[in-house]
């Protein structure tokens, strides 16, 4: 039973108010991309026994989506901020490697 | 034989006798008793079987741990199968009956098992009754279910409530011993929100029992004195009957309290489960005895030491006259010293350990009790009943050397800390071999949400069998807990706890420790499931080496107990076999909840009218008192159709198509998704939405799209309205407004939100009716004060204005071919419209429809309905809804996905209309048949029918269904299957069956 | 191999069962092998079973990081059907469910396969139209199912309610051939039958890495050293991801954390194998006496078979509304284990980017039933390059659109 900080309301919110929404920092591949760039978009996941970048929307609650950094076999949050960021804040990829020297998770390390 | 002695038991009230049952005998206890202590004072030692042998059982526990003594309790809708005695108080009334035999307890036919234990060793059913191939199913496993089970099944509903609590606290202490309540005292003194609780009804615990020392003063003075203030502290809750059931990740916590099991008559829920969480967790759960393994360790009349202790001093309950003890730990004395003082006569303690206890077998040897040092139980007499031990040396293979009579035995294995808790959420264990026993690693704690440890385990749980160790434990824990909630702990000082020095335990885990085979099968590890010693050497000897795998093959630790009392002697035993070390081979994983909730308890309040929330229309009101038979859609109920009289469904739903087709009809449809979506940017970001355009679509016209999701498949349709230059009114289905709206906002919040757009989901905002039929409009003009007329307003426009005194917004759409009004009021004066429609619609013959009727009409003019002709898989193109896709966008969600080589494949299944030929109609879910089978032999098919419904418009059977290359092969018979074998020849015709040209609902 | 009789009991039990050999082996591992399977679950076992079997390729080591049959196969509900809409998945369910109905002779192990039938319930208008799809479906699959009415229902189920305030039983979908099976004795028949073909199966050896040369693998290295292969299949569930990454590629997998649960044991009283699919819930019970209830996953990725209690409440609500006496039963245990879902809920059995690596995974939530059929489709594609089971299961399917869908029908898999 997960519980985690909405970035918006800053409510601790119960795993029963939210709704998850899967890996986070996917980039949409639309129209005229290559099917491998369709592919990874849409289907290919981490899915990392690790870290895990992910979505979640306060959806019983003030409605925002947001993102949070998890560790999925620990279930320690790292953090979590607005769904309108294109990285994870610096301060949240720190509190990753405290835990996990040397992580990569796509593009981020 | 087991009696209620004249005096003793702190417990009960002798001034309160009470009356209950057990298999139909009428016995008498007092208040205060358990049932256990109730039964064994009216001498029913003996009070169920066991398993698989059908062995006779007696209580061997006091507590939850009790794995023998399960009744089936009460009757109708208060029965309630594998209650345990232990934990079940008495009550005025009660009624019992034993479980697991026929005919009866004493007598039961089952026992013949045990005849044949010889071969029914561990794992027996997985090397026979193999052949032949039906006899499993139709002999050998009816037998084995009828068999197996324990208590009965109830067989009325649950006349019993049960509530949910929501509770937040800062630490939150399971266990009401000395260690919880010294925990509790620290914590809340600190000032946090604490919450404790305690699974029984009575608080501190053993250390009463025990004849503990607190500060020099008995244990219940220190006991009463810490409750009391516990008690005046307002940020402190103290909950009895209350177990903790069970610790999840993030803090969580389910307690489960027992409001009414002990005395049924009280009003309100029966149990409440409380969903808590809480910052740190104390478990200060205690340590279960540990059942020594010896011949006949199962038979009715052997009991746990302390167990014993327990029913003596608490309800004055002698469980035998002449008790012997065996033990390999000097808590078995206490035992034996507190049956003497009751005036019973303890023939011998065996002690398997050659040395011998400390101080108090010195105080038993003073008090003239026999010890027979390094000796061990060679084997118990007696078959339901205790007759006498015979004793050996430990160390030999079982040879006699004495007999004793007696009729009952105390056995102590030394103790188990009840590390459930602390486990449930990843805890780790330590063995400690000094104690043979598993401890909490403190260092690997269970891990909360910010990585930090957030569970505390304290005193006996924590391996602490001396009071004053487990007093500073709980002490230290509980101020510990305080301060990583962020509180300070008050300058106090831990109470100091005092009683007698021991010895250290032997670890015994065979007695003798050379048994043969013969003793060995009769040395019991788990008494519920029947697995004996020489089960775990036989599962060693066969590779199943792992614990679980040992676990698995013999069932040890899979009875309702969950091995409480087996685990750790059975892991002990399979070590020896392997020849590995205790905490090389591991222990099984523990699950929650730490002993069975009932599942009423789980379900909470949400039962009945109210397992799940209902939505309701502002004119379902008027649908309730005029005959509709309602069909779920998510979560709203709407009208499958309105019968009347003794009308059938269907005929029902004829006469509502009919009426609406020739005269007006009304159709509730306020369940349908209304959207609103505006801003600067609300266009482009619905032309991502739909595949169809909509930024052009002009102020005061209604436009039908399709939405896709970004895999391609068609998701929802509707018709889209343009209310002003920035906002868009967007229709979605029933099923899918909120969905919908919840992926608008996805799209706006987290890939484009950069785009001035808002949201609003007014579903709920507005009733809407739709008026259809010829006579629709002349109904509107009777209610008047807007043009509905057909130059003013037409097809595919709306209009604001008042209708009949009602605030209106009039769409022209239409679902059905009819002339079709679709009028949104506000929901507060949604049934007042619907009346005012209903009562100015009788002159022109006004019925409401229902959803059948709905789908019907749809289906006769060829219209899609999604979740019919799509299900997930279907794309619009399948469908030729060709012309809903924009060929100047460059995208829209799902563009790319349909470029895929699947879904650009011209081979695809499409829309067709199908009629039968003889105007029967087509089975829903009928494949359309071709030639040959496939490389897996199933027959290849070429269509499916996704629609199919009487017409009573046409007066026959009409379907839509998705044919390979349908829509080029027009004319066509093809044959559908049905589920008999059979075939129904069926033509391709066009989906549009009704007024193809559109010139009914254009007018 | 010493064969299991009833007449072997008895001559054992003449010498206190000392005879009794070993059910399989516990080699050490050998330099190199023909194939190496990771993960002896069902999967891999049958894998390796049939590899042997049906096609003479017996040089097979199964290796496992914990004990066999110690992750999904050993922590599900038991249940086997085949009751499949889509083609494909027809045709590796009914394969299985027929190999499961000769499993305990094929294998001598009795893995106590019972045919006792099993009911889909249709509880809205819509699921009675889906569930009429798959009967006619199902049909033309060669597998044998039927819709029946309400009061069918009831015959078969008599502690039914029909008549639940919100979901009233319009009908179910009902597989008499579909039922249960002990799902330990899969794993342990099989590894029997594997280790007595020669097989090694290596407990307690964790692979650490995949090794590869030219873009063909070469072997793995493990916690017991390196070893050397021709061919490599993975078969290991809701780790699939962690191996694949090894390996060099990715795949449309995420882990979630599915729960179950069960009830005190008590004496018979549903025969027939219940899922309830509109309020999701699904309910057997077993031969020990216990109600098996599954339930639902949790919307996070999550590695640590622990799931989110809410989603044990809401199962055990729909069932006390659908059996309303079990709501005075107790629940005993809850567990969860980790699934591999992925873009379209079926499986992969398939070919990947690495020569001779070869994926079987994304069982979600229904991979129990499949085990046998599973392992025949895979061990043909390791074995012959391509299988009819396995073709449409394919990897590459996501990105050529051309999904195998089940959810269509109102069903989960379960």
């Amino acid at each position: 039973m997960l519980t985690l900080q909405c970035p918006y309301c800053g409510v601790d919110a119960e795993e029963t108010e939210l709704q998850g929404g899967g890996e986070a920092h996917l980039k949409r591949f639309g129209p005229g991309s290559n099917d491998d760039d369709f592919e990874g978009y849409l289907f290919l996941r981490e899915n990392q026994k690790g870290i895990h970048f992910e979505r979640w929307r306060h959806a019983y609650g003030c409605g925002k989506w947001f993102l949070a950094a998890r560790h999925t076999n620990t279930l320690e949050v790292f953090g979590t901020y607005p769904a309108q960021s294109t990285e994870p804040p610096q301060h949240i990829k720190d509190a990753i490697s405290a835990k996990l020297p040397g992580w990569k998770w796509g593009n981020f390390s | 034989m087991s009696t209620r002695l004249a005096k003793g038991g702190r417990l009960i009230d002798s001034t309160k006798p009470l009356d209950f049952t057990f298999n139909g005998k009428r016995l008498k206890g007092y208040e205060g008793d358990s049932l256990a202590s109730a039964l064994l004072a009216n001498d029913q030692m003996m009070v169920g079987r066991s398993f698989k042998y059908h062995r006779p059982r007696g209580i061997v526990a006091s507590g939850a741990e009790e794995p023998n003594a399960l009744v089936n309790l009460g009757t109708g809708g208060k029965f309630e199968p594998n209650q345990r005695v232990t934990t079940q108080e008495l009550f005025d009334g009660l009624t019992a009956t034993s479980q697991n035999h026929w005919p009866s307890l004493e007598f039961d036919i089952g026992a013949v098992n045990q005849l044949f234990a010889r071969f029914l060793p561990a794992g027996f059913y997985y090397k026979m009754f193999i052949h032949p191939r039906p006899f499993w199913k139709h002999i050998y496993e009816p037998f084995i279910r009828q068999s197996a089970g324990l208590g009965k099944a109830p067989t009325e509903k649950d006349a019993d409530t049960y509530e949910h609590f929501y509770f937040y606290c800062d630490v939150a202490v399971i266990g009401g011993g000395i260690a919880g309540l010294a925990a509790a005292l620290e914590a809340g003194r600190s000032g946090a929100r604490v919450l404790v609780m305690e699974q029984e009804a009575h608080w501190g615990g053993r250390a009463v029992v025990d004849g503990v020392m607190i500060d020099g003063e008995p244990a219940e003075q220190w006991i009463d004195n810490t409750l009391a203030e516990l008690d005046a502290m307002e940020n402190v809750t103290l909950r009895e009957r209350m177990m903790g059931a069970g610790v999840y990740d993030h803090g969580y916590v389910l307690g489960y309290e027992r409001l009414t099991d002990h005395d049924p008559k009280l009003a309100g829920p029966r149990h409440r489960l409380w969903r808590i969480r809480t910052k740190q967790i104390v478990t200060a759960t205690g340590a279960i005895e540990r059942p020594l393994s010896f011949a006949g360790n199962d038979i009715p009349g052997v009991m746990l030491a302390a167990a014993m202790r327990d029913y003596l001093v608490n309800y004055g309950v002698s469980v035998g006259d002449r008790t012997v003890v065996v033990t390999n730990n000097d808590d078995a004395y206490r035992t034996a010293l507190a049956l003497v003082d009751a005036g019973l006569v303890v023939p011998a303690i065996i002690d398997a350990r050659p040395q011998g206890g400390g101080e108090l077998m010195e105080e038993a040897i003073a008090r003239g009790i026999r010890v027979e040092k390094g000796r061990g139980i060679a084997k118990v007499k007696g078959r339901a009943r205790v007759t006498g031990v015979a004793i050996c040396a430990q160390e030999g293979e079982g040879a006699v050397l004495a007999e004793i009579d007696c009729d009952a035995v105390a056995m102590s294995g030394g103790w188990s800390p009840v590390v459930h808790l602390w486990s449930h959420c990843g805890g780790k264990l330590n063995w400690d071999a000094d104690q043979a026993m598993f401890r909490p690693d403190a260092t690997r704690a269970p891990t909360g949400d910010k990585g930090q440890p957030f569970v505390i385990t304290a005193g006996t749980a924590n391996g602490h069998l001396y009071s004053a160790e487990v007093l500073v434990d709980g002490y230290t824990a509980g101020r510990t807990a305080a301060q990583a909630a962020g509180f300070t702990p008050a300058a106090t000082e831990a109470a100091v706890g005092e009683d007698a020095s021991q010895a250290p335990l032997l670890p015994i885990w065979l007695m003798p420790q050379g048994a043969g085979h013969a003793l060995k099968s009769k040395a019991w590890l788990d008494f519920q499931n029947d697995v004996k010693v020489s089960d775990i050497q036989l599962a060693a000897r066969e590779g199943y080496e792992s614990v679980e795998h040992a676990k698995r093959y013999t069932t040890i630790g899979m009875a309702t107990d969950q091995g409480k009392l087996s685990n750790i002697n059975g892991l002990a035993i399979l070590s020896q076999a392997l020849d590995e070390a205790i905490p090389n081979v591991g222990t099984t994983t523990f699950r929650p909840p730490y002993t069975p909730i009932s599942m009423g308890s789980i379900g909470g309040a949400a039962r009945d009218e109210l397992f799940q929330p209902i939505r309701k229309t502002p004119i379902q009101g008027w649908h309730d008192e005029n005959g509709a038979v309602y069909e779920p859609v998510g979560q709203w109920r709407r009208p499958y159709t309105f019968t009347r009289g003794g009308e059938s469904k269907h005929d029902a739903v004829k006469r509502e198509i009919l009426n609406t087709r020739n005269n007006v009809g009304l159709l509730d449809a306020s369940t349908l998704g209304k959207i609103i979506v505006k801003g600067p940017d609300a266009g482009k970001f619905l032309d991502m939405l739909y595949t169809n355009m909509m930024s052009n679509l002009p102020v005061g016209k209604c436009r039908y799209g399709l939405m896709c999701s970004e895999n391609g498949f068609l998701m929802d349709d509707g018709v889209v309205a343009r209310i002003d230059e920035e906002t868009w009114l967007c229709h979605t289905t029933t099923g899918g407004a909120d969905r919908i709206h919840g992926w608008m906002e996805d799209w706006l919040q987290c890939e484009w939100w950069d785009w001035k757009v808002y949201t609003a989901n007014v579903t709920e905002q507005y009733a809407q009716i739709a008026v259809v039929g010829p006579k629709g409009r002349q109904l509107l003009e009777k209610l008047g004060g807007m043009d509905v007329s057909k130059e003013t307003l037409p097809f595919m426009q709306w209009a604001d204005g008042v209708l009949g005194g009602f605030n209106a917004r009039v769409y022209r759409i239409s679902f059905s071919g009819e002339l079709s009004y679709e009028i949104a009021v506000p929901a507060s004066q949604g049934r007042a419209f619907w009346d005012a429609l209903w009562s100015a619609g009788q002159e022109f013959g006004v019925m409401p429809y229902g959803t059948e009727g709905l789908h019907v009409m749809r289906a006769e003019k060829g219209f899609i309905m999604i979740g019919d002709e799509t299900d997930g898989t279907v794309i619009p193109q399948d469908l030729n809804l060709g012309w809903a896709i924009s060929k100047k966008k460059e995208d829209y969600l799902g563009k790319r996905a349909q470029e895929r080589s699947h879904m650009a494949d011209p081979n695809r299944w499409k829309l067709v209309g199908l009629e039968t030929l003889d105007g029967s109609v087509l089975p829903d879910g009928s494949y359309a048949i071709a030639q040959g089978k496939n490389a897996n032999g199933q027959r290849n098919t070429q269509g499916r029918v996704t629609s199919t419904y009487y017409s009573p418009t046409l007066g026959r059977g009409i379907a839509m269904g998705l044919v390979h290359n349908g829509p080029d092969r027009m004319g066509e018979v093809i044959e559908f299957n049905t589920t008999n074998g059979g075939t129904i020849k069926a033509k391709i015709v066009d989906p549009v069956f009704y007024d193809k040209e559109g010139a009914k609902q254009n007018v | 191999m010493r064969r299991y009789s009833v007449f072997a009991i008895a001559r054992e039990a003449l010498r206190y069962h000392t005879g009794w050999e070993r059910a399989w082996r516990a080699p050490e591992p050998k330099k190199k092998y023909d194939a190496i399977i990771v993960g002896a679950g069902g999967h891999g076992l049958a894998t390796a079973y049939y590899l042997g079997k049906n096609f003479g390729i017996t040089n097979v080591a199964i290796i496992e990081k914990g004990w066999l049959g110690g992750g999904n196969t050993g922590r599900n509900t038991t249940i086997i059907r085949s009751n499949y809409l889509q083609d494909p998945s027809a045709a590796i369910y009914e394969k299985a469910r027929s190999l499961y109905e000769t499993m305990s002779q094929d294998l001598n192990y009795n893995v106590m396969f019972s045919p006792r039938g099993l009911i889909m319930l249709a509880q809205t208008e819509h699921e009675v139209r889906g569930y009429q799809r798959t009967a006619h479906a199902n049909a033309l699959q060669g597998v044998a199912t039927e819709f029946i009415s309400p009061q069918q229902v009831k015959e078969l189920v008599p502690i039914i309610n029909l008549e639940g305030p919100r979901y009233p039983v319009l009908g179910g979908l009902l597989q008499k051939r579909g039922g249960t099976a002990r799902h330990d004795a899969v794993a342990w028949g099989y590894a029997r039958a594997c280790s007595d073909m020669g097989m090694d199966v290596i407990q307690k050896c964790e692979v650490t890495g995949v090794r590869t040369e030219g873009g063909k693998v070469v072997g793995v290295s493990t916690t017991k050293g390196d070893i050397d292969c021709d061919k490599l299949g993975i078969v290991v569930a809701g780790h699939t991801s962690v191996l694949a990454e090894m390996a060099g590629f990715r795949l449309p997998i995420e882990s979630v954390a599915l729960q179950a649960l069960v009830s005190e044991p008590i004496k018979p009283c549903m025969d027939v194998v219940v899922m309830a699919n509109t309020v999701h819930g699904y309910m057997s019970q077993s031969d020990k006496g216990e109600m098996v209830i599954g339930g639902g996953t949790d919307a996070f990725n999550n590695y640590t078979q622990r799931g989110s209690f809410h989603h044990i409440e809401e199962t055990v609500r729909a069932l006390n509304e659908t059996f309303p006496i079990i709501s005075r039963l107790k629940m005993l245990r809850q567990w969860g284990g980790i699934v591999d879902m992925t873009g379209d809920r079926s499986p992969i059995i398939s070919k990947t980017p690495v020569d001779g690596i070869f994926v079987n995974c994304g069982w979600g939530t229904g991979g129990f039933k499949a085990i046998p059929g599973s392992g025949w489709a895979m061990a043909e594609l390791m074995a012959k390059g391509h299988s009819p089971l396995a073709e449409e299961f394919h990897m590459y399917r996501f990105r050529e659109g051309k999904f195998i869908d089940e959810s269509v029908a109102a069903g989960v898999a379960h």
